[in-house]
This record gives C-alpha cells, structure tokens and sequence, in this order.
C-alpha cells in the first residue's frame, strides 16, 4: 500500500529564547548558547562567534544538560548533627549558616588568621578568592593546581615568560611539525582539538610523545610510547643532537635568550652562577669588539663561548657555553638515554633530524613587517615551524619542572618560540620572567589583610615564606625549601599537614569545589581518616570544616558547614583578566558567566556567598567605611572592584562609555556590554603584533597600556635561571636565608640553574624491583575530574574503569580482559579488572581517572558500576615519598611542590579465582542528605516537543 | 540473537498448527484419511486455535500491539507483512472448509482444505523467509531455513494428528509414515543446517565492518558505553558452545528421531498403546521443536556484535 | 512505502563522511546528538537505570574505539558508528507497516513512530546496529540526519547541518549530497579513498568514512643503553667559540 511520506516538522522552534554564557564543564571555558524553553534548557551548541571555541562543543559541554539537572544537586544549607562522616545533617537557612561560618571564622581572624586554610579546587575564580584570602589575613590559600599544573606554570613562567598548560599554543594555521608531550585533556580541549583538526587537513606531522595511544596520540602521526617520568631526558636528548649536529637557531638565542648573558664563574664564591651585571644592574655580554657591555645593547655582537676576565677580575662565561657543555656530554647521549626513555637511538635521531630539517629548511617568511625593541625595522616575520605542546605528562612527575625547562631549552634552540609556525604566547602572556612580585603571606596578624598577592613569584631566597629557622609560613609548605616555587600552593600537603600539626594546627578548613575525601586527593584514605580524627579532648583535629560545592561529592558528609553551590548554567562568574583569562595568540580577551537557569532549589553562588562573608567578617575591600557591605553581590563586585586604579575583574567595556580596554574605570553597563556581545570581550592583535611578542615593540607598548604587562622590557627568555641558582648559593651556604640542613643537599641538587633530569623522586627511594611497572592515569575527553558521573549521559559511556596493559605482558602473566587483578604499590594494594592493548608502553599500566565513585555518592545507587567495578588508582598513591629520618617530604617536585602522582609504580597479580569481583578497596556505602529528593529510575528528558 | 519467548512459541505453536491444517486439507483431499467430518472438524478448529494462540503469542513481542493491522500493508517488500497476510488469508478457506464441513458440503470442503493447505504452507515459508532474508544473521540467511521451518511444521502438523486420529480410535497410519519421513527429514536437514553453520565463513568480520583491515588485525579496546544497551542484549545474546552441542542432540533425538521411532513403534503395535505411543511422540516433538526454535535464535549471530566484541 | 524509491541519476543523497584520521573520540557527536534528538524528530530519547547500576539509553551515535595492528606499529581509531541512510536498506524494507521509509527527495532514512508497532525486524536487519528501541514508549527510533536542522528556518544557515557535526571539535565530520560527484563530500571521499563499511552486505550506505592516513612506522629494536656517541666536548665547544652574532 504505497502512500506519501509523513509530513515532518522541517522547523521547529528552538525555544522561546537563547542566551549566551560560559561553560564550566572543564577548564576550557567556551562560550555557549543556551536554548530555552518555559525556563528550560532546550539545547545547548557552541557559539560560534566565541573565541574560544569557535561553535564547536565537546562531549562535556554537550551533555550540560543533565548536569544542570542531576539529583546529585545539593539542595539547601547544610549543618552536621552526627559524628564526621555520617553523613548527619540537618538543614539550615542561609541566615543560620552565615552566621555560624561568620561566628567560626571571625574568632580565627581575631587570634591568628593563619589558622584558616582556605583552599578552593578547580576554582575559576582565584582573583577573587585569593583576593578574599589576602584581606582575611591568611597566607593558607590556593586552588589545585599544586595538583595539576604549577611544573608548566613554573617551568614556563621561569623560563620563557609564558606557559604551555593554557597559556601557549601551537600555530595551528602555519606549524609543519607539532611535538606533543602528554597533554591534559581538559586545558585547552577544544581550542587543541580543533587545531588538530587544522593540522591534520593541512597535512603537517603530528608526533605524540607519550606513553598511551588514545585520544590526541591515537591521531598522531607518529606515536612515541615513552615511559613516565622520562620526556625531560629525551628533551634533553635532541638538545645533544641538535648541538651535536650544530642546527640551532644562534640568531634567536643571541637576540631573544639570555644566551650570551655572562656568568660568573667563582666556585665556592657567593656570586658563583649569578649573572655580571653592571652598576646598574643590566645583564651582560661578551662584544667582540667592546668586550663585556650590556646585554641589552642594540648592536651587541656577542660571543656565545669561550672564558672572558671581566675589569674587576672576575672570570666570566657565556649562557650558551654552559648550556652546550652540559648537553652535549655524552650523558644525553641517544644511546645512553634510549634504555631509560623506553625509545631507541636511532628514533631519536630521526627525530632531532626532522625537527631540525622542518625547522631550518622549511623556514616561514612571512612579508610582515615589525618593530622590534631596540626600534628596528623587521622586513620579514620568519618563522621556525616546529610548534611543542605539553601538559599533564610533564607536570605530574616529581621532575617535571626540569622537564618543562628541557622542553623550552629545545623550543629556543631552534628559534621556535612565538615565532610563524611554532609555539606561540596566549595573551596575556609574555610577561616578564618572573611576572610578578614575591608572594605575600609574611607577618600574618589577627584581624589584619596581608598585602599583595599570596600566589606569586619569588626572585630568590629573601622571597620564601619561611620562619627564621627556615621552617614553612604556610600550612602547605609552599614557597618554603621544600618547594621553593610552589607557585599554586600544595593543596594536596594541607590535610596531611594539619592532620600533623605540621607546621601548626589549624581551626578551619574551608573549601570550595574539591573534592578532598577521593580523587582530588592523593590518598583519599588519610584524607578521611585525618577528618574524622579526634585529639584526646574529644575535639576535631581540624575542629570545623566548611564546604561549598554544587554536588553531593565523596567529600560533602566530612564537612561541618554545606554551602549549595549553583549550577554553572545558575551563576554569575567572570573569566577575569586577574586570573586565567581566554586570550590567545591573537589577542587578550575574557569572558563572564550569566545565569541562564533560576535555581529551583535554596542555593547561592559560592562567590557572592564569600563576597557576603567578607562584609560580616569585616574585611576591609568588602566593606565600606561605614561597615555596611561594599557590594551587593558578585557582579556588583565584578563590576565596581577595582584592584589597582581602573583595573578590575574584567577588562572589556570599562569606562564610562564602555570603550576602554584593560584600564578604565568601572562601567556600571560592563556586564550588559558583556552579554550583548555573547558574554565575552577580546582584543585582536594587528598583524604587526602576532608573533615576536617578547620583543614586538608595538605588542608590548599596548599590552602595557592595557594593563596586562607592567612595562615594556623586552622579555628575554631565561636558559640560565638565576633564581634558581640563587637558592642553590644559599644551600652551598651564601646568605642570610640558607635551607634547613635536612634540605641543604636537595636544594642545591634540584634547584639548578640548568635543565636536569633524573629519576622521580619516589622511584629513586624505594626499592622498584617488585614494582615494575609505571602506572599513571588519564581523563577522559567527556569527563572532568569527579564531574561526570552525577551525569545522566556521561556515566553511560564510562561507568566504570580497567586496568590497560601492554597485550604482551598481560598474556605473559596469563591475563586476559575483564580479569581481575591485585594492583600494589609501596603504598597500598586495589584490585581492578584488566583490559589488554597494544598502544601503550609494554611497562607502564594506566586508567581512565576518577571514574571509580564511593559507593551512595553523587546520587548513585550503591550497586552502580562506578562503586562495585570502578577504581581510584590515588587508593596506591602516597601523598608522603618513602619515609626518610625523622622528616617526611611530600611527594612532590622538590622545586615547585607540585604533587607527583605521575611517579607510581605497582606491580599486576590475578586474583584467585574464588575472589569476589568488586573492585577494592570498598568504603562504607554513604547516604546522601536527608533533603535530596531520590534520584528516578528512568528519564525522558525532552522539552517543548511532546508533552 | 536473543530468544524471544513469545516468538519461539509463536513458530512453534503456529508451524505446527499450519501443519495440521496441511495434513487436514491435503489427507483429507485425496481421502487418506478416514476420519469423520466431525473428526476433521475438531482437528481443524485445533489447528485454527493453534495458529491464532501462536499469532497472539507473537503480539506479545510487539511494542505497539493495538497497531498490528498495519503491518498487513507492506506485503510489497516485508515478508513479516506478507506472513501477515497469508496468515490471514489462510483463516478465510480454512474457516469457509469448517463450515462446509458443517453444512456437509464435502466436495466443497475438500477443495477450500486443499486451499487452507497451500495457504498454510504459504504461511510458514513466509514465516521462515522473515528470518532467512536477514542477511546480517549468517544462521538465518541460510538455504536451509525456509526448509527447516516448513519440514518441521509438517512434522510436528504429521505428529499433531496422528495423536488426533489415535485419540479418535481411527487409523493413524498415514500421518504416523509422514511423521516417520519428515522426522527423518527434518534430523537430516537440521544435522546438515548445524554442521553448514558451524563450517560457514563469517558473513562479515570486524575488520571489514570498520575498514580498518589495511591497517591490520582489528580489536575492539573500549565499547562506546561501559554498561550493556538494547542492541547487544537483542543480538549479543550467545549461548555456550557445549550447552548448544547438548540442546542440539537433545532436539535431533529427543525431539525429531525419538517421535519418529515412537511413531514407527506405534505403527508396530498398534491398539491403546500405539495411543500413548503417539501421544508420546507429539509431546516430545513439541518440546523438541521448542529447543530447535530456542537454539534458531540462541546460536544466530549478528554483525552488531562485530563492533562491540569484534566476533 | 517500504519499498525503496527508485534510483534516478542525480538522486540526492545526503550523509556523512567521517574522518577516522582525524577523530580524537571525545564523544562531543554522540552527546550532542543526544541532546539535540532528546527534543528532537523522534524525542525523547529515553534513559533506563538512570542512576543506578544498568543505565543504558537511546543513543543515536556511538563511538567505539579500536586498535588496529599490532604493537607501536598499529593504530588507535575512534571510531563514530550511527546510521548509514543505506540505498539498499533493508531495515525499510522489512519494515512491515511502512513505518520505515527512504525518502525520496534526500535519502533520509526516518521512522514514522505514528505507524511503528515495535516489532524490532528493522534492528535485526541492520547490519550496524543503527536502530534504537525505545522500550519505554515501545517504538523503533533512529538517526534522522537531524532532519528538524538541516531545514530549519529557525537556525542561521551555517548550522544548518547534523547536530554532531557541528559540534564536532575537529572537524572530523563532514555533511553534504553524497549523490552529487561535485559536491564537497564526494570530492573529499574521492581524494582520501573513502570507504563504505561492511560492503559485502550489499546494503549500499551512503555514510562514507575516511582512512587513517599512513602513519610511520617506527624504528624496530630494543633500545641500546651505553653505547654513546663518541665526541670531544672540548671540540665541538670550541666550534662555537667562532659563532658570533651581531643582532
């Protein structure tokens, strides 16, 4: 019976109205249209206008919508009535949990602030928090990414004056040869993914450096499985070989590295290693002709080696020479370094070889001319286009500052830093190396702020937040001996730290967005244990414990106080220019978050609610002479704060007419600008300014004027870290501030002015042998962090987590997929089921991260596969390296603090086979709060269509 | 592919009700069977309830039963709407027979049975060819299945009445031989049908389902979702080798050869216990015809598979 | 209504082509589809044991991934899988109500959920597994094409494509006439030596996916430890000594 064909609704209607705002599902931070429906959220796309991501939209951010409506949503005010952990609570209203945080953290102000250890996660708002922080008086402050990110920030920041991490990016639209170290998926996502994209259609090689074959490196070109812990020394390696075989870019190196830069050279003397300065202060260089004059002269014509006597008799040595001596000592050899990085001798090579040819013989001239700032005249922008990124890979080792460095160091000798066709600065980036000023945190005093930023960047000893003795200032050690750089702070030490009374004890542990009793934790286990822990009169350890997030999380029933969080669709938020900000090699930009949804429950965002405490506590940026509060709210704040005269939180529309960029003051309508221009504001740099921004005089003029850099220097990136060898004097005994002796030998071996690589520190100091293999994790592409699972949508494409194994090995143990295995480490043992493969390196294991949930969080039933097949591989880690004499160090990296839980090494054994298959270890089933409504058993999640 | 219960009962409850509306309408045609009309009416409202209890059974599996008439209209390409149709079709000369039967219009009954019996087995060869064109299903696009299906309606239809007839104190002896030759029939195809399968080169493998044969061996590493879906429950359903080995013996013993031996028995001996006998044989075909339907879908693979499991 | 309609030269045939060189399987294809068809042509798009152990959903692409050769020479592929819009496609034509059809105009595949009765015959004759019951509401839903987009008024032009491909960050897939040899897809299957999958069915689709490219094939042997190259520090140091760079 042939008929016509059913009549279909070729337009219906997206909903009754669209608005734009920020995702928050990861640290990518792209703009999306939100389609509404009655209130609704109908769909929500890309925007296409946004800088960020250009329309597209990754698996997370397409899936908003059941995060926006997860039964996992705290609902109301929370206060514990039972014992910690029980998950006891009672609801409260916001006046009664004010008051009671207003109550707890007022008495701490009052006699000693330093007893509040404020630590916020995967906070997108740090200007504001650390701000808050500061003016309550405590240096105990950071977000994660002690945990995450600081080796890339540090080695980055030191070094070239920006970043990869989310601070840099290759040249898509001109690079013929990416190098890519383990990136973490959720920086940069979609930013990388589509320059992949671009890459690969235009042909140009991708090599992937890093121990697994899936996502970015399953696309590579060339795949190098390398073994963990290992990138620096291959980095390392092609620095000999392009040394070896003299292809290195000496024109940039003399022009933009402080390659000719000379040291002293003085052993055993306290200017040993320090750079000759002249009378006032300026770096200098060999001139062939004038002999030693300042390196920042415009027609130096400096000698790279050879050893030179200065006037007043010190004997002096050119960066590049100390460089070249050290790499190509046969040490970095191919051949002596193929065992250790997994990768043979004649790969890396090959490699050298071809990033030298790409980059030397396959040069970029673009006809555009620029000004550099010695005021010449640039015909041409010549480009080497061998772009390198990296992230996770590098940072997550014990090693990985000096990794990070290594990578640099190979980047500059091949000219290939912000130059067409290579790895280019994201704005605001260059900044001067370091950026900033010291960190604050010295001289806490009740009731008193602490000027300046606690986060920040010391230049040498003087700067460390030590007592006399040299012991720590803060809670988490940063920026002490132990981690001298510790730029984001250690959020992963302070539990174990307070836990220990070490440094001192705490009052108040408050938090936002961390989720601290599992995966943000390094060892979940001793987090719980230390929160539930009682001293003999019956009292908390960390006697009160606030937390602020938007989800019942594994850490909501160890907290005293529940501040309900907003969705990220029910929030004001702004991508400031204070802190990360969305710009990128075209030119700086940020970008706001506007509530799109009502809340349908009693919720505040966490911002405005720590706006508010700043005002009860009194704190004086957050209240007016009078006392009343100086802002309504956040977008009050984000409106009218000021940081320094006519710079706040957002940098586009300032002014009273909206027309400022960067600097301006406060424009009551900047929010509105904000919206109607899709929620974000960015600057596009004119052609003469794209590349060479470390030395385009135009770029740094403006960049100044808009507040983003504070002077117009040229940038020159830093080979030789004086810094660095600036704590090293101090170990070898020079200065007022010297290490504390149980440190002396650490710093001066890890705090080298040079690249390094060794063996991470936790394999060095423990017996590996039962341990053969490296086990690392990673994050899948439609997860972030604990965020994912609490997702309708998410959780169905993983629920649960295997253990990937090289096929070799495993058949070689008798594994095959699905079994289950015993997983021990030094630390602890798990068990899991197998998945064998062959993209990975035959001696590392690795799984998907924080897929394995505590059974009754996040709204999940306790039989959901998250709790019963799902594992956290941190269970194995330790947060401590094996135990030395009387002293534990973190395991950490021993120049930045940043947590190494790249570094574990386990052994694989299958499980009897009478042995129960759950994953293990199993925790006690928790119950979510009283007022959560229970989650239903079936969705049929649509809107406006069908009734 | 997964054994639906509804639809093993459905063929074999209707192939056997189809097959005695064959062997009612063609024995009764050529006069082999000696049975009254009253006999022959009570084997045919059997047969009809037969069909119509298997038919029902198969609205079970739909999801929208209240809309079946309209899988009638696609007889132009759907062999499941052609099925529809010929079942449908069958009832008109099978119920317009009965009524002769009734009126004692013989001849006319003789010629409406002769047109039930085409029909029917127009029915169950349109039945088999909904599964035999199925070309992602190697078991089932297979040249033996539309001759199982119809072999061993007429078998079970052959047992069904020679138990009628014994019942009736009547000669069974012709169905008994037919149910004698189609057993016989019906264990050698399905022997042949078994050992063709298990020796049938995969219709697809994974490597040509993802093209990713130029580059090499392919294997799955992770499915697009952690926790089973509607497609590998339907068509991932597999049963173990050596419980498949069993059933298979059990139906080609126990319910094809064992009825066919008990039918010969039957024929030996004769009297009350050649009933039993018969009765015997037919609830031993049934139940081995269950099995034979079970294992149809228990052992049919399909190419879905292939993405999750890579076989 | 189930039969096919009859090919006529020039027919248009829309489809996909997906890039297999260039797909990182982030999922952003399969959770957008979701969400556009979760209010879309076949809405909803129901989801069982939500939160709970067994959750599993209407999904209309999903993305496998697979290894391909062995060892550091093989290959990791993501590996999208939805409906193909087959010429031959048998799923239309065992449908037995004329729920199924092909259109005419475009090569679309649909469901007409009004006539469906549930039966299931069209996911047992998809080789791909494209069909997606919904138990729930007891009818057999499907990839549209997003065919309430790629019309639509109401969407600026750009976008006016499957929801999964213009949300995918790579640009790994691609929409368009794969009827039409001049349009962009067909010269991008021709130049890239695009494939249809499981051609020995005979199912005829229309989706083309596209090879990963030849990839290196990395140096064999085991790494050699302590064997380095013999050089003279001093030596090659003292080459530099005559490097001297004017800036």
């Amino acid at each position: 019976m042939p008929g016509a064909e059913p009549r279909v609704e070729y337009s219906p209607s997206l909903g009754d109205e669209v608005k734009t705002t920020t995702c928050y599902m990861c640290a990518c931070r792209c703009g999306i249209k939100v389609h509404l429906k009655d209130g609704k959220v109908r769909y929500i796309e890309g925007n296409p206008d946004h800088p960020v991501n250009k329309g597209v939209l990754c698996g997370k951010g397409s899936a908003g919508i059941m995060t926006q409506y997860a039964p996992a949503r705290l609902r109301a005010p929370l206060l514990r009535v039972g014992e910690r952990g029980a998950g006891e609570f009672k609801e409260i209203t916001w006046a009664e949990a004010l008051d009671i945080a207003t109550g707890w953290l007022s008495k701490v102000r009052a006699e000693d602030p330093r007893k509040l250890a404020f630590f916020t996660g995967r906070d997108q708002s740090q200007s504001l928090t650390g701000f808050w922080a500061a003016q309550f008086g405590t240096p105990n402050f950071a977000a994660h990414g002690g945990f995450c990110s600081v080796n890339m920030a540090a080695g980055g920041l030191y070094t070239i004056g920006g970043s990869f991490w989310e601070f840099g990016e290759p040249d898509w639209d001109l690079a013929k040869y990416l190098l890519m170290f383990g990136v973490a998926e959720d920086h940069d996502s979609n930013p990388i993914k589509t320059g992949i994209g671009k890459l690969k259609a235009r042909g140009a090689k991708f090599v992937s450096v890093n121990p697994v074959r899936t996502g970015y490196s399953a696309v590579a070109d060339e795949w190098v499985g390398i073994r963990p812990g290992t990138d620096g020394l291959f980095a390392l390696s092609l620095a000999h070989e392009l040394l070896r075989t003299e292809q290195v870019d000496v024109a940039f190196l003399a022009r933009y590295t402080n390659a000719p830069w000379l040291v002293v050279r003085n052993p055993g003397g306290a200017d040993d290693g320090l750079f000759a300065r002249d009378a006032e202060g300026r770096p200098l260089a060999w001139d062939r002709a004038r002999g030693a004059i300042a390196a920042a002269t415009a027609d130096l014509s400096a000698v790279l080696a050879g050893d030179y006597v200065l006037e007043d008799g010190r004997k002096v040595v050119p960066v590049f020479q100390l460089m070249a001596e050290r790499y190509m000592a046969p040490e970095y050899a191919p051949e002596a370094v193929a065992a250790t990085c997994g990768i043979p001798a004649a790969r890396i090579r090959r490699i050298a070889a071809e990033i030298a040819d790409v980059a030397f013989n396959q040069a970029i001239t673009l006809n555009q001319p620029w000004v550099d700032v010695y005021g010449r005249q640039h015909e041409t922008m010549v480009g080497r286009p061998v772009a390198f990124h990296a992230m996770r890979g590098i940072s997550a080792h014990s090693n990985g500052f000096h990794s990070c460095r290594a990578l640099h160091v190979v980047q500059m000798l091949l000219g290939a830093v912000d130059t067409p066709g290579s790895w280019r600065y994201k704005s605001p980036f260059p900044r001067p190396i370091p950026p900033g000023p010291p960190p604050a945190g010295k001289g806490a005093r009740p009731n008193t702020p602490l000027v300046g930023n606690l986060l920040s960047f010391p230049q040498g000893p003087d700067d460390l937040l030590v007592n006399d003795d040299g012991s720590p200032i803060r809670i988490d050690k940063a920026f002490s001996w132990e981690a001298p750089l510790g730029l984001h702070g250690m959020m992963h030490t302070v539990i174990a730290n307070a836990g220990a009374d070490d440094p001192y004890p705490i009052d108040t542990l408050f938090m936002f967005m961390a989720n601290m009793a599992w995966n943000s934790a390094m060892n979940p286990g001793e987090v719980i244990r230390i929160l539930t822990e009682k001293r003999a009169n019956g009292e908390y350890r960390i006697p009160h414990v606030i937390y602020s997030d938007a989800y019942f999380s594994e850490t909501v029933p160890y907290a005293d106080l529940i501040l309900p969080d907003t969705t990220f669709l029910e929030r004001w938020d702004a991508i400031s220019i204070l802190d990360r900000p969305i710009g990128s090699s075209h030119g700086p930009g940020d970008s706001i978050r506007q509530p799109v949804v009502e809340p349908d429950r009693d919720v505040r965002a966490f911002q405005t609610v720590l706006i508010e405490l700043g005002a009860r506590l009194g704190l004086p940026a957050f209240t007016k002479e009078d006392g009343t509060p100086r802002f309504k709210d956040y977008p009050d704040y984000l409106t009218n704060h000021q940081r320094s005269p006519g710079v706040g939180p957002l940098a586009g529309f300032r002014g009273v007419d909206g027309d400022k960029k960067g600097v301006g003051e406060p424009n009551p309508d900047q929010l509105q600008r904000y919206i109607e221009n899709g929620c974000f504001w960015q600057h596009k740099l004119p052609p003469e300014q794209s590349y060479f921004k470390h030395a385009n005089a135009a770029y740094l003029k403006d960049s100044k004027a808009m507040g983003l850099i504070p002077n117009e220097n040229q940038v020159v990136m830093q080979i030789w870290s004086e810094p660095l060898q600036k704590f090293r004097l101090a170990a070898q005994g020079h200065g007022p501030k010297q290490p504390p002796e149980h440190l002396r030998a650490r710093v001066e071996k890890y705090c080298d002015p040079l690249p390094i690589w060794y063996t991470p520190l936790e394999q060095q100091m423990h017996d590996t042998t039962p341990f053969p293999l490296s086990a690392i994790t990673q994050r899948p592409m439609h997860m972030y962090h604990s965020w994912g699972s609490m997702n309708a949508w998410l959780r169905q494409i993983t629920g649960s987590n295997k253990l990937y194994l090289a096929r070799e090995r495993g058949e070689a143990q008798g594994l095959a997929d699905e079994d289950w295995v015993w997983v021990t480490s030094r630390n602890g043992k798990l068990k899991c089921q197998v998945k064998l493969m062959e993209g990975v390196n035959p001696d590392t294991v690795w799984t998907w991260n924080a897929i394995g949930k505590r059974a009754g969080a996040w709204m999940l039933t306790p039989d959901s596969p998250e709790a019963t097949k799902g594992f956290l591989l941190n269970h194995v880690i330790s947060e401590w390296l094996p135990a030395q004499e009387g002293f534990r160090s973190a395991n950490a990296d021993p120049v930045t603090g940043q947590a190494a839980w790249y570094d574990l090494r386990v052994s694989v054994e299958k499980c009897a086979a009478d042995e129960v298959p759950i994953s293990e270890p199993q925790w006690a089933t928790l119950t979510p709060p009283d007022n959560m409504p229970p989650a239903p058993d079936m969705l049929r999640y649509t809107v406006g269509v069908k009734p | 592919m997964k054994p639906a219960g509804s639809i093993v009962f459905f063929t074999v409850a209707s192939g056997a009700g189809y097959g005695l509306l064959f062997w009612l309408g063609l024995l009764g045609a050529t006069g082999q069977v000696a049975g009254s009309a009253g006999f022959t009416l009570v084997a045919l409202v059997l047969a009809l309830l037969l069909v119509t209890a298997g038919l029902c059974s198969s609205l079970l599996h739909l999801g929208h039963a209240e809309r079946a008439w309209r899988a009638l209209s696609q007889w132009r390409s759907s062999w499941l709407s052609r099925e529809g149709v010929a079942a449908i079709i069958t009832y008109v000369p099978a119920v317009l027979g009965g009524v002769c039967l009734l009126t004692g219009a013989a001849q006319a009954a003789q010629v409406l049975g002769l047109l039930a019996a085409v029909c029917a087995l127009a029915t169950v060869y349109c039945t088999s060819m909904i599964y035999a064109s199925l070309k992602p299903i190697k078991e089932w696009a297979h040249p033996l299945v539309p001759a199982g299906y119809v072999v061993l309606a007429l078998f079970s239809g052959a047992c069904l009445l020679a138990v009628l007839l014994a019942l009736a104190g009547q000669d069974a002896t012709v169905p008994a031989l037919q149910a004698l030759v189609f057993g016989g029939l019906a264990a050698a195809l399905k022997w042949q049908y078994w050992r063709s399968i298990d020796t049938a080169r995969p219709i697809a493998t994974l490597e040509s389902a993802t093209g990713l044969g130029r580059i090499g061996t392919t294997r799955p590493l992770d499915p697009p979702h952690t926790q089973s879906n509607y497609l590998m429950r339907e068509m991932g359903f597999r049963v173990a080798r050596k419980h498949a080995v069993s059933l298979r013996t059990l139906t080609l013993w126990a319910g094809l050869a064992g009825p066919a031996v008990l039918a010969a028995l039957a024929l030996a001996l004769g009297g009350a216990l050649a009933a039993l006998l018969r009765v015997l044989a037919a609830l031993l075909a049934v139940g081995g015809l269950l099995v034979e339907r079970w294992l149809m879908f228990a052992e049919a693979t399909h190419t879905v598979t292939l993405y999750y499991r890579g076989t | 209504m189930t039969c096919l309609p009859a090919a006529k030269p020039g027919q248009k045939k829309l489809g996909l082509v997906i890039d297999l060189d260039t797909c990182v399987g982030c999922q952003a294809c399969a959770t957008n589809c979701k969400e556009w068809n979760a209010s879309g042509h076949s809405a909803p798009l129901p989801d069982f044991n939500a939160y709970s152990a067994g959750a599993e959903g209407v999904w209309f692409n999903r993305v496998h991934s697979y290894e391909a050769g062995d060892g550091g020479a093989g290959k990791t592929v993501h590996f999208p899988r939805s409906c193909l819009h087959c010429d031959n496609a048998a799923c239309v034509t065992v449908c037995p109500t004329g729920a199924s059809y092909k259109r005419a105009e475009d090569g679309i595949v649909l469901v007409d959920a009004d006539k469906c009765i549930g039966c299931q015959l069209c996911a047992w004759a998809c080789a791909y597994g494209a069909r997606e019951f919904d138990e729930d509401e007891g009818v057999m839903k499907k990839c549209t094409l997003c065919v309430d987009r790629i019309y639509n008024e109401n969407i600026p032009e750009a976008q006016r494509k499957p929801a999964c491909v213009v949300t995918c960050p790579t640009g790994a897939r691609h929409f368009g006439d794969l009827g039409d040899p001049e349009s962009d897809v067909s010269k991008l299957v021709a130049a890239r030596d695009g494939y249809a999958l499981m051609p020995e069915l005979d199912y005829q689709p229309v989706n083309r996916y596209l090879p990963p490219r030849k990839h290196v094939v990395p140096e064999q042997g085991k790494p050699v430890e302590d064997a380095p190259t013999p050089m003279d520090i001093k030596s090659g140091l003292l080459r530099w000594m005559d490097k001297v760079l004017t800036r």
